[in-house]
């Protein structure tokens, strides 16, 4: 599962990277988001993935047999914060096309550049 | 509760400021007022710190390793200090006047969330917090960045966007693989942890996963490509904040973090950072000498200088690091009131372009000597502060037989000299070009838009006159850095639980 999860991860930093590469605004922005989906799935798998219970904790149980609950409200916190910055970044894509007309990163702005 | 206040407050005002009528007067006001707030208590904390040590509150009384810490020692105390001193400067330049639509989309509350985000990035104690912190201002200054329309703008405002979201996910990246090994977020926890648990391949990749999280956001070449390119764009005040806070608060970020958790003056990632400082700063200005805008040379200046802001870090020793504090310190004010005098030139010609400038020496020479200060404090001319932050960071080079290093700084120096002169002489001394009319010359630049300046101004000289004092407690705050038993000790006492796993 971890290896699988790994890969997986790797796969989305990588096609993250690759599309922030490209000129295209709308390109830009969903590589982000991948790259910020891939840093998540990196952290529920550099903090292992185990089968244990929720981390609800009642007494006579040793700790042992708990999940780690740090890392997924770590992922929480971290979807919530991307999904703000995703937002706020189509907004801004979309301001872009509106007053130039056009997506690609090279012509915006050409005028004054 | 104190640690709080310089969090708390920012929010508390930018929430005021959105419920209040929307009349421009009363706004500023209120923004102002809570900017002096904001520096009462940063003073106090300031004071605190110096009598009795690191100060820590425990968010929500959860003890250290468990919930989030703030801390401040006396470098974040410092740097809160001078934080609220130019969210102050700024605020107050809001009296000169704002683009009323700016006005109306909330721009006073952005600027009060941004102080908010470097406050908070600067006191807390808990690594994922710090990149929370970090979003919160990112958002702040995005917001800032792009309330304006025009091309430039936006493509600008695209590119810092684009990067800093990039530095945010490496951090992030960081931040995970941390905990997957450390098992603990508290940036004390992690400072006893890490050190134990480390293997050599994670701490090589961990500590350059953290240097190009904080080299991006800091501008250390070859990462700062964003900066030139987006800085010159938004109006004065928001340049000022902007270039004043956001690039130290990646120098801050970086000299905490790597100070904590690779304590290892020998790490390959040290002799990395040293060489990428010492490019930073020949790369900076003389990119800062090819530009013909005001605020283009400005930015290039801004880039240059981080490297004398992270080479005290790569050479690991206090005196070093000590140095690196002040010129943070010192930089601060001085490029903030750089970005405040290119206000005067877009209230008077609209344009910051070196071509379209001069003539104002003739027109008001009074003005003309008050730009002399900073321009020169940030050449390094003796005796102004940045002679005196120049001599605490080249000295320990020459002490520690650096003298390529020191070499190189001072050619460096030499080089800023030369594009600070040519700057005061292309914007104040030289003739006004033919084409500005003569009206827009001789129009008085009303008290309200210098006030803001001779405050900072008025600061340097006090960062001039005081010079001792002040380089003796930026090597205390040093001291303390590299003292990492003392932070431990002061955030998880003497006998703690460690952090269950």
């Amino acid at each position: 599962m971890e290896l699988l999860l790994a890969v997986v991860a790797g796969v989305l930093y990588a096609a993250g990277l690759y599309l922030m590469l490209r000129r295209r605004l709308a390109q830009l922005i969903i590589g982000l988001s991948l790259l910020s989906n891939g840093s998540n799935i990196l952290i529920l798998s550099a903090a292992g993935v185990t089968r244990a219970k929720p981390p609800l904790i009642t007494e006579g149980h040793p700790l042992e047999q708990f999940a780690d609950p740090v890392p997924q409200s770590l992922i929480l916190t971290a979807i919530v914060i991307g999904f703000g910055v995703l937002a706020f970044s189509l907004v801004l894509a979309h301001r872009v096309h509106q007053s130039t007309g056009s997506d690609d990163i090279d012509t915006i702005g050409r005028d004054r550049a | 509760m104190l640690l709080a206040l310089p969090i708390l407050l920012p929010l508390l005002t930018a929430i005021v400021l959105h419920l209040l009528p929307q009349r421009s007067r009363l706004l500023r006001l209120v923004a102002f007022a809570g900017s002096l707030f904001v520096l009462g208590t940063a003073a106090f904390i300031f004071v605190r710190v110096q009598q009795t040590g690191i100060l820590v509150l425990q968010v929500g009384s959860w003890p250290a390793p468990f919930g989030i810490t703030l801390v401040a020692d006396l470098f974040s105390a410092l740097m809160i200090v001078m934080v609220s001193v130019i969210g102050v400067a700024v605020t107050a330049s809001s009296f000169a006047g704002v683009d009323p639509r700016r006005e109306a989309l909330g721009y006073h509350s952005l600027i009060q969330v941004v102080l908010m985000g470097v406050a908070g990035a600067f006191l807390t104690g808990d690594i994922f917090n710090l990149y929370v912190w970090f979003e919160v201002l990112l958002i702040g200054s995005f917001v800032l960045m792009s309330l304006h329309r025009t091309r430039a703008q936006l493509r600008a405002a695209f590119t810092y966007v684009g990067l800093n979201l990039l530095a945010s996910a490496f951090l992030l990246t960081a931040i995970g693989l941390l905990y997957g090994q450390a098992g603990t977020l508290n940036l004390a926890d992690l400072a006893r942890a890490w050190p134990e648990r480390r293997t050599p391949g994670l701490d090589a990749a961990l500590s350059m996963l953290f240097l190009t999280a904080f080299g991006i956001k800091a501008g250390l070449f070859p990462l700062f490509f964003w900066l030139p390119a987006s800085y010159h764009t938004p109006p004065a005040a928001v340049g000022a904040l902007l270039a004043g806070l956001l690039t130290k608060v990646g120098v801050y970020a970086m000299i905490r973090v790597f100070t904590l958790l690779f304590p290892d003056p020998d790490a390959s990632v040290y002799r990395v950072l040293l060489v990428l400082s010492a490019i930073t700063m020949v790369v900076g200005l003389i990119g800062a000498l090819a530009q013909r805008d005001f605020r283009r040379v400005l930015s290039f200046n801004l880039v240059g200088h981080i490297g004398f802001t992270t080479v005290g870090l790569a050479l690991w020793s206090p005196a070093a690091l000590g140095g690196s504090i002040l010129y943070v310190l010192h930089h601060m004010l001085v490029i903030s009131t750089l970005f405040l005098v290119s206000g005067l030139f877009l209230r008077q010609r609209r344009t910051t372009d070196l071509n379209a400038l001069g003539g104002l020496y003739r027109s008001q020479p009074a003005v003309a000597c008050l730009a002399l200060i900073p321009l020169f404090s940030l050449a390094g001319v003796p005796p102004l502060s940045g002679f005196v932050a120049k001599v605490g960071v080249i000295t320990p080079m020459l002490v520690g037989g650096q003298y390529l290093l020191a070499a190189v700084t001072l050619c460096v120096s030499l080089l800023t000299v030369l594009s600070m002169a040519r700057l005061w002489d292309e914007a104040f001394w030289k003739p006004a070009p033919v084409a500005s009319s003569a009206s827009a010359l001789h129009s008085r630049l009303a008290l309200p838009i210098l006030a803001p300046i001779v405050f900072l101004v008025g600061l340097t000289l006090a960062l001039t006159v005081f010079a001792g004092p002040v380089s003796t407690l930026t090597m205390r705050a040093a001291g303390q850095l590299l003292d990492r038993n003392t932070y431990i000790r002061a955030i998880l006492g003497e006998e703690v639980p460690r952090a269950a796993r």
